[in-house]
């Protein structure tokens, strides 16, 4: 059987000649030394120079060692509050509200500053889990482009009162033309109290919700079928085979953090249950859902109906099944027979605008029995309320002149809204309109007045993300600019007598009974049902097989067992939706994807550097969207072969990319591409959420005109985001009913110039190393459950091959040192770890590490800490990809201490490799040595430690520079220090946590807790922004502790990374396992091959390129 | 011999347990005081009324010492079982609620009270403090009368070795040997070899301790807004540390306490009555009363209008920071004074002799290192430590070093990332 084989670029997978030199060059540039080098004497630097900045310099030196030491301060608060000690944390719950994403949370607020944000473990439905937009979402309090003042017709207004009375005379003189508020979909009970008191104080008005992705399919097929325009919640743990159809899930589709969590939970694996669920998925582009998913099959976007169709009819549905390709004809009856067995226990999700799209999907739920089971019609999403039809008849009144005022919070059609001039254009006509915006975005800009809103780490409120699963917001900071909540506007200009808060504590109070009860609710952050938690959920965790959650939280059965809430389906719909999937225009030779990335969503945080710096799970490219094409349309119109080693070395090598212009219904673009295998030959996909402020370079514009839209993106949206990619909003069709973000006919071309992509996926080489990740399939786990603990085994003995000798001790030189207290260590399930980037983001944000910029990444001098690999294996027309979390290994033996000349990087009594940045000198000999390729270098002053702000113009990034503005820096992590350039950093193992959490139990005078009845002391940051538990950190020594137990409950999956190599790595893996029937071998050849660390067979071609 | 060595063993052995005996007795002295000033010493002295009574015979005046006990742990609950005694003192002091301490044991209680009566009345004791300030004095610097001696010697050498050379020459003179031209000292080379050799070794160690002590503060000392006596509020009245700097036991940062910790007590104390006058490091005389005056502007609180201060009136004292640690060095108050139970005088100095704070320590990281090395962390007492098991064999098995015990330095406290992330 041939061996499977792994590869991150196109290059590893042709063993092509740049793939090579890159494996022998760490450091991918030479330094940036003199380049004429023709001896000391013809210099660029003569002897005249050196002698005067040696002068210089010891004159320098002198005045700077006689200089006083400057006298810092030391203010003390007047009347310290009681619970409020400098230099403690204080935590408080609050919740994430945006773009259809409701996320309960706890801000971590060091002296006053909020700096971190994690999930809320309170909350039945996220259980803690985070997403990368989340995480960076403390980024844009400090955002230095956001309005700090009110405007009116482009002038500062000094006072809200002054404000208040414009507003006022300006609505009085309306003359009865109505006033419109337009919002994105309003999740707060209380502020739809506020609204309809505002729409009730002017008759004639109307609220619109319009959101930047619409949900008004599934709204209408739900009408159609169950008679409620609502979205019903899903219980993906409960499935036990989930079929998306073109549905993100894991990524941006609904409610992806709840659905990362069911889904993880649906897929855990120990040996006393080797079970879980099965995942097939449908798609046109390869997405990070179809990336995990157990078998997946791409088509033409158009074909979505088809499918669903066929899949209704294989299922037992009364229609005739459509004409399909043979493959995915069989793939369909495949699926419809693992459907059919777990009847009650499966669900198909689609993600489709098309509401008979929808109409079948609901059907084919009712004919596998998942109303009621995996869906549940007792609770509905609140964040996706918006239906198309409203926003198109308030753009045709607008234009038409029927509206007298319009008031928008959230919203920002003109940036994306299809037809956005045509807003604009309606929304000159409009005589009064104020927007609540905290930028002066798209729309804003067109408004007369902007008064901004607080930030949500600002404000008072609450969320319902679904019936019953209430979350409240709390303020964390005093506002930072003047700026004013929009419910107090609101309620000011109703002429309520309360404020918000009162209006909102009065409100809360009132419901539940009482003031203790509120102050409780706002502790907890959470209110479920108007029941307290503890009754309603049940504490499985300490017998639990995933031992990396809290105690108190609930557990896969409190879960599973969630279900009930049938609604009555009416299935006479089905039939009309299949008939109008029939005749639905077929789709040309190419059709375009319009999705969004886990990272940026829809664009909102568009200035936020850390989700841009976070590379998108597939492509692995930062800054920028782009064009995904699959190999098959890359050799067709651009001629790049990925069988030839030349080509794919051009394509590959330089990050320049052939740009290829995408034009649909006259409208174009021209975005660089990039080539992802497991893509339909026929299909484009373009990231939505890019281009704020102003599409990046064009060619059509004049330099001038050029130079001043980027300079108002920049001030507009911000020096980090504006004039970031270009903006794909245009591409979307409405279909009279609908938008629909798969468009099937679309024309591309090579429009024949390159630009340039920052991917940060070749960057590091393992060198021909294959032994990184292990994966297998669940038949083969059952059938051979030791098969990797033998294999461990074996090569233990090859290592240490005589009776009583030890691998970790007698296969190596070096002595074997002691960990006499804790040694902290790490266990990764690869089977949890969906790529979802959260874990990333939240590295950034806890250690503080240096965003780089675009031309940064693309020079291979990205920082993060932590990387999540993507490999692909298998053909280049559908491979199946595994995740990888690479973060430093913290090795025993580590090959980076040794060759340290002055000993900055050392080991710890306590497992952690240690980093000790004032005493390294740069010489990046530890980055060579290190077979991870997990340590980083400063190349600049990126964070701005320790040069004069203004030498820095040029060298950094305007992205840099931003994080280094006085406001931005309030981000900061004061316990993590902050690098300055010529040193190399790396994972700490969050040692700030480890020492905060070991302080806290010698407080106690007890153990350390690390996980033992779930209990935490020391929690790494990527484990607790994890929203699928993947990551399991703690004190091994302890044999209670969660990480020993996750390796000891898993141990037929245990592997550490490269062991053979004998750097005894404190992170572990356990190998990824894909529900299917095939048996796999973990071919003798490998096993030879990796021990010597190297690929024997370098010329040969992989197999199955087509 | 051996004979010998057993003599010098049990010597060795009594002199140790006779030191054992004679540091516990000190320890639980030390533990009476150190409870005292932690908990009682905001509110009371042994022989000055101050916010509460003064507790010198304090047993005597209860009588019943579980009665006391009580009263201690909850004044509330036997205030309202109607002891006559106890509603009178309450009374007597203008209903001033006294704090409760229900986590003192017995044991505690009687050491603070065995400290009570261990402190001499000030009165009959002021005699005595001229006799302390003697034995101070015998611990003087003897290091110029090293340098003289040196000095002395040199010149006696250098004599010896003229003389020396004269008398050679007088002897080749006297063979018949020709004469040299004298060569004189200033020009013989190895003269100016060992003056260029010394220097060059002085010059050196002088530079590189300069380079080193560059940015170090050691006795750094500025003028603060306030003249605050530590000595008259540590050292005089015995308050306890955490009482203002409460942060040093739950913080990384000790925390400079802010006015309305200073307003708890100086709403009553509005002048300095104190019967030692406050003298500055130059010598000149501190008005006690005027430097409360000056809190008072901070505070915004005038007595004579109204006996309430209001925080909304104050505004921060703008102290000038004194121990500063660079950035890249994370020090946490808490992990030593709560965690490893060292004193606050360990690395400040003599705060309570202290008139405006000054540096006390160098705070350098061979500072830091080499207590580190030596300081032996609560190994026994703290159950955090109970994990390490083998330190804990090797030291029933005498493996370790009792006396020396577990120090930081063995549970990695001199690892640099310890300090440095």
């Amino acid at each position: 059987m041939e061996q499977k084989r792994y590869w991150q670029s196109f290059g590893e997978l042709n063993k092509s000649n740049a793939y090579q030199s890159t494996a022998n060059d760490e450091f991918q540039e030479d330094l940036p030394l003199v380049e004429e080098d023709k001896g000391v004497l013809d210099a660029r630097t003569p002897r005249r120079d050196f002698l005067k900045f040696l002068g210089f310099s010891t004159a320098a030196a002198a005045v700077a060692a006689s200089c006083e030491m400057p006298v810092k301060k030391a203010i003390p608060f007047v009347n310290k509050p009681e619970d409020v000690i400098p230099g403690v944390a204080n935590f408080y719950a609050t919740t994430f509200v945006q773009d259809g994403e409701v996320i309960p949370a706890i801000a971590k607020v060091r002296d006053g500053r909020p700096i971190k944000i994690e999930g809320n473990d309170l909350s039945p439905v996220t259980l803690g889990g985070t997403s990368p937009r989340m995480q960076a979402s403390v980024l844009d309090l400090y955002d230095t482009s956001r309005l700090r003042v009110p405007f009116a017709n482009g002038k500062e207004v000094s006072t809200f009162d002054a404000f208040d009375k414009m507003v006022a005379a300006d609505i009085a003189g309306l003359g009865g033309r109505p006033l419109v508020l337009l919002t994105s979909s309003i999740t707060s009970p209380t502020t739809r109290l506020v609204i309809s008191q505002f729409l009730a104080k002017f008759p004639g008005s109307r609220h619109v919700m319009y959101d930047a992705v619409s949900y008004s399919g599934m709204l209408l097929a739900n009408e159609a079928t169950y008679g409620r325009r609502a979205i019903p919640s899903y219980n993906l743990a409960a499935a036990k085979v989930i079929v998306g159809i073109n549905a993100d899930f894991l990524s941006s589709w609904v409610s992806p953090v709840e659905f990362n969590k069911q889904y993880s939970l649906g897929r855990k694996l120990n040996k006393k249950k080797p079970e879980m669920s099965r995942h097939i998925q449908f798609e046109s582009l390869m997405s990070m859902t179809g990336a995990n998913a157990d078998e997946r099959y791409h088509h033409k976007p158009s074909d979505s109906g088809a499918i669903a169709t066929a899949l209704y009819v294989a299922l037992g549905g009364a229609a005739t099944a459509p004409s399909l390709d043979p493959k995915l004809q069989q793939a369909i009856q495949k699926t419809a027979s693992a459907l059919a067995k777990s009847r009650g226990a499966a669900v198909v999700l689609a993600g489709s605008n098309d509401p008979s799209v929808q109409i079948v999907v609901n059907g084919i739920n009712e004919l596998i029995g998942a109303n009621g089971t995996t869906i549940n019609w007792s609770s509905t999403y609140n964040t996706h309320q918006a239906v198309d039809a409203d926003i198109n008849t308030l753009v045709n009144d607008m234009n038409a002149g029927a509206i007298g005022g319009l008031i928008i919070y959230e919203a920002n059609p003109v940036y994306n809204y299809f037809n956005s001039d045509r807003f604009a254009q309606g929304l000159k006509k409009v005589k009064f309109s104020v927007s609540f915006n905290s930028k002066l975005d798209e729309t804003s800009q067109l408004c007369k007045y902007v008064i901004p809103d607080h930030h949500y780490l600002e404000s008072w409120g609450d969320a319902e993300l679904r019936t019953g699963n209430i979350s409240l917001i709390q303020p964390t900071i005093n506002p930072l600019f003047k700026t004013r909540q929009w419910q107090d506007s609101l309620l000011k200009w109703s002429g309520a007598p309360t404020d918000y808060l009162g209006f909102y504590r009065q409100y809360w109070i009132a419901r539940l009974g009482s003031e203790a009860n509120w102050d409780k609710a706002l502790q907890e952050g959470v209110i479920n049902a108007g029941t307290s938690i503890n009754t309603v959920l049940t504490n499985i965790t300490s017998n639990s097989p995933d031992t990396a959650r809290n105690v108190g939280v609930p557990g896969l059965e409190t879960i599973a067992a969630n279900r009930g809430g049938a609604a009555a389906f009416n299935g006479g719909a089905v039939g009309g939706a299949i008939n109008a999937i029939g005749s639905a225009k077929k789709g040309g030779n190419t059709e375009l994807v319009l999705y969004q990335k886990v990272t940026l969503g829809t664009g909102q945080q568009g200035n936020n550097p850390w989700l841009h710096e976070a590379p998108d799970p597939i492509t692995k490219a930062t800054w920028d969207n782009y064009a995904v094409i699959s190999p098959a349309m890359a050799k067709s119109l651009f001629k790049i072969d990925l069988e030839d080693n030349g080509q794919t070395d051009d394509y590959e090598v330089h990050p320049e990319k052939e740009v290829m212009r995408v034009s649909v219904n006259g409208k174009t673009l021209e975005l660089p591409i990039i080539i992802v295998p497991g893509t339909n030959p026929n299909t484009v996909g373009i990231a939505l959420g890019y281009g704020r402020g102003t599409d990046a370079a064009t060619t059509d514009d004049d330099a001038d005109k050029r130079k001043a839209l980027i300079e108002s993106a920049y001030t507009n949206i911000g020096k980090a985001g504006g004039a970031v990619g270009k903006n794909a909003f245009p591409f979307v069709t409405f279909n009279g009913v609908t938008r629909d973000y798969f468009i099937p006919a679309v024309e591309v071309s090579n429009a024949g110039y390159q630009y340039k992509v920052a991917q940060s996926q070749t960057h590091q080489s393992y060198e021909g190393r294959t032994e990184v990740i292990l994966e297998t399939t669940l038949a083969t786990l059952r059938k051979e459950p030791e098969m990797f603990s033998e294999r461990r085994e074996e090569l233990h003995k090859d290592y240490a091959p005589k009776e009583g000798q030890n691998f970790e001790r007698d296969a190596t030189l070096y002595p074997l040192f002691p960990k006499p207290g804790i040694k902290w260590g790490m266990s990764i399930d690869l089977n949890s770890c969906t790529g979802c980037q959260a874990c990333v983001v939240a590295c950034m944000a806890e250690n503080n590490v240096a965003v780089v910029g675009k031309e940064e990444v693309a020079r291979y001098h990205d920082m993060a800490w932590l990387r999540i690999d993507r490999y692909f294996s298998g053909s280049l027309d559908n491979p199946s990809v595994v995740f990888q979390p690479m973060l430093c290994q913290h090795c025993d033996n580590a090959p980076c201490e040794n060759v340290c000349p002055v000993a900055a990087t050392m080991h710890s009594s306590e497992g952690i490799n240690m980093m000790a940045y004032n005493r390294c000198i740069g010489t990046r000999y530890c980055a060579n040595n290190c077979p991870y390729k997990v340590r980083r270098f400063n190349w600049s002053d990126y964070m701005g430690a320790d040069s004069f702000p203004d030498n820095q113009k040029g060298i950094i990034t305007e992205a840099s520079a931003m994080m280094n503005d006085d406001l931005t820096r309030m981000v900061l992590n004061p316990d993590v220090t902050v690098r300055s350039r010529g040193v190399m950093e790396k994972c700490s193992f969050c040692v700030q946590r480890c020492q905060d959490g070991k302080l806290k139990a010698k407080k106690e005078s007890r153990p350390l807790k690390s996980g033992e009845n779930g209990e935490f002391d020391v929690k790494s940051a990527c484990q607790q922004a994890c929203p699928t538990d993947a990551i399991v950190f703690g004190n091994v020594n302890d044999k209670k502790s969660a990480v020993y137990q996750h390796r000891a409950d898993n141990h037929d999956r245990l592997f550490y990374s490269l062991e053979m190599i004998h750097t005894l790595p404190n992170v572990s893996y356990l190998a990824k396992v894909r529900n299917s029937d095939a048996i796999v071998h973990l071919g003798e050849e490998e096993a030879q091959e990796t021990i010597g660390g190297q690929e024997g067979k370098k010329e040969e071609k992989m197999e199955g390129v087509h | 011999m051996i004979q010998l060595r057993r003599a010098v063993k049990a010597l060795v052995s009594l002199v140790f347990i006779i030191s054992c005996l004679f540091s516990n007795k000190i320890f639980a002295q030390a533990n009476g005081q150190a409870l005292f000033s932690a908990n009682c010493a905001a509110c009371h002295a042994p022989y000055k009324e101050l916010t509460g009574p003064a507790l010198a015979g304090v047993e005597e005046r209860w009588g019943d010492k579980k009665r006391l006990y009580a009263w201690i742990r909850n004044n509330q609950a036997l205030l309202k079982t109607g002891d006559k005694y106890a509603n009178e003192l309450y009374l007597k002091y203008n209903k001033t609620p006294m704090n409760l301490f229900p986590n003192l044991t017995d044991p505690e209680i009687d050491a603070i009270l065995a400290y009570i009566k261990s402190v001499p009345d000030p009165k009959a004791a002021a005699p005595t403090t001229d006799g302390q300030g003697a034995t101070a004095t015998s611990g003087e610097d003897n290091s110029l009368l090293y340098g003289i001696l040196t000095l002395v010697l040199a010149v006696v050498v250098l004599i010896l070795l003229q003389v020396n050379s004269n008398l050679k020459k007088l002897s080749d003179e006297k063979e018949g040997q020709p004469a040299l031209e004298p060569v004189p000292f200033w020009r013989n080379k190895v003269y100016i070899a060992v003056i260029a050799i010394l220097l060059f070794c002085v010059g050196g160690y002088l530079t590189v301790k300069g380079a080193i002590g560059l940015g170090r503060t050691k006795n750094y000392q500025p003028s603060q807004p306030i003249y605050y006596s530590h000595k008259v509020h540590a050292g005089t009245n015995q308050i306890s540390c955490l009482y203002c700097h409460g942060g040093a036991q739950d913080s990384k940062h000790a925390n400079i306490p802010s006015v309305n910790i200073c307003m708890n007590c100086h709403m009553a104390i509005n002048e300095y009555t104190g019967k030692d006058k406050i003298y500055k490091e130059d010598g000149t005389e501190v008005d006690g009363t005027a430097e409360i005056k000056k809190l008072y502007e901070y505070a915004g609180f005038d007595p004579s209008v109204s006996k309430v201060w209001d925080p909304n009136k104050a505004k921060p004292v703008e102290w000038n920071k004194v121990h500063s640690l660079p950035d890249h060095v994370y020090f946490n108050h808490s992990q030593h004074v709560k965690a490893g139970k060292v004193q606050c005088q360990t690395c400040h100095g003599e705060v309570q002799e202290m008139g405006v704070a000054y540096q006390a320590a160098e705070l350098s990281m061979g500072w830091c290192i080499n207590c580190h090395r030596t300081t032996q962390v609560q190994f026994k007492d703290n159950g955090f430590y109970s994990i390490y098991q083998k330190f804990h064999d090797d030291l029933k098995n005498g493996k370790i070093d009792s006396t020396k015990g577990i120090t930081v330095e063995k549970i990695g406290g001199t690892e640099c990332q310890k300090c440095h992330y």
